[in-house]
């Protein structure tokens, strides 16, 4: 299931909605990534995540096709939010579920980071001192080729 | 050939342009012709297509310089993401 919306979502029903649509799932992982009111040491007053319509939808859907194969997964749901955000609010939402906690939490953190260097997203962070738009790291283009050697 | 071309975050921020429709000859085949074609805009263009950090999507799939284009395709520029 993948979500890309402005609107908040609630953590305890995505993941009742996820268990109710998996089957006799031994272990779900979730994870939340949230906007932090600290960047550089600057406080961040808001947030804007802008995207590419289409492209996003079809790169996470191609995401989670290449968890499934990879790991024994039963159910996955991504929910990317979009839009302009305040300090301390959630931005995405990952959930797996699998018979087993092994695969639930790889594919998880995989679908993370493969998210993060390869679904058409673009962060903005506004200051006091005004706007700038969040550089790639490397360490996020690392964690994603460590995935690569399988 | 028309082909629609979109621009994202800093990059359509540095050019000016979200989005466009434009004309091109027969003969400039490939996003690298495309790419050549936008800098002769100006210096604008020049510097932010010429990133070396610059990606291409070509109907909503990850491209490259050297990727054929045809009659109608969807081509985006953007920077390197940050989603997540």
């Amino acid at each position: 299931m993948i979500r890309v919306q402005t609107e908040d979502f609630d953590l305890g029903r995505e993941y009742q909605a996820l268990r109710q649509a998996s089957h006799s799932p031994g272990a779900i992982v979730t994870f939340t990534g949230l906007v932090r009111d600290l960047s550089d040491r600057q406080n961040i007053t808001a947030m804007e995540l802008e995207h590419y319509p289409g492209m996003t939808e079809k790169s996470l859907q191609a995401i989670l096709d290449e968890a499934s194969q990879r790991w024994s997964i039963d159910q996955v749901s991504v929910i990317h939010r979009v839009g302009k955000l305040g300090p301390d609010e959630q931005i995405v939402f990952v959930g797996v579920s699998s018979a087993h906690r092994r695969d639930a939490f790889a594919a998880c953190q995989f679908v993370m980071d493969y998210l993060k260097t390869r679904a058409p997203f673009w962060k903005k962070e506004f200051t006091p001192e005004g706007a700038h738009w969040v550089e790639a790291k490397d360490s996020d283009s690392r964690a994603a080729d460590e995935w690569r050697d399988g | 050939m028309r082909v629609n071309i979109w621009y994202f975050a800093r990059i359509k921020e540095a050019v000016g342009c979200e989005q466009e429709q434009l004309d091109l000859p027969d003969s400039k085949t490939t996003v690298g012709d495309l790419v050549n074609a936008l800098s002769d805009r100006g210096d604008r263009w020049q510097k932010a297509l010429r990133d070396k950090s610059l990606l291409v999507a070509v109907n909503q799939a990850v491209a490259s310089m050297e990727t054929v284009i045809a009659e109608g395709d969807e081509i985006a520029f953007f920077p390197p993401v940050t989603g997540g």
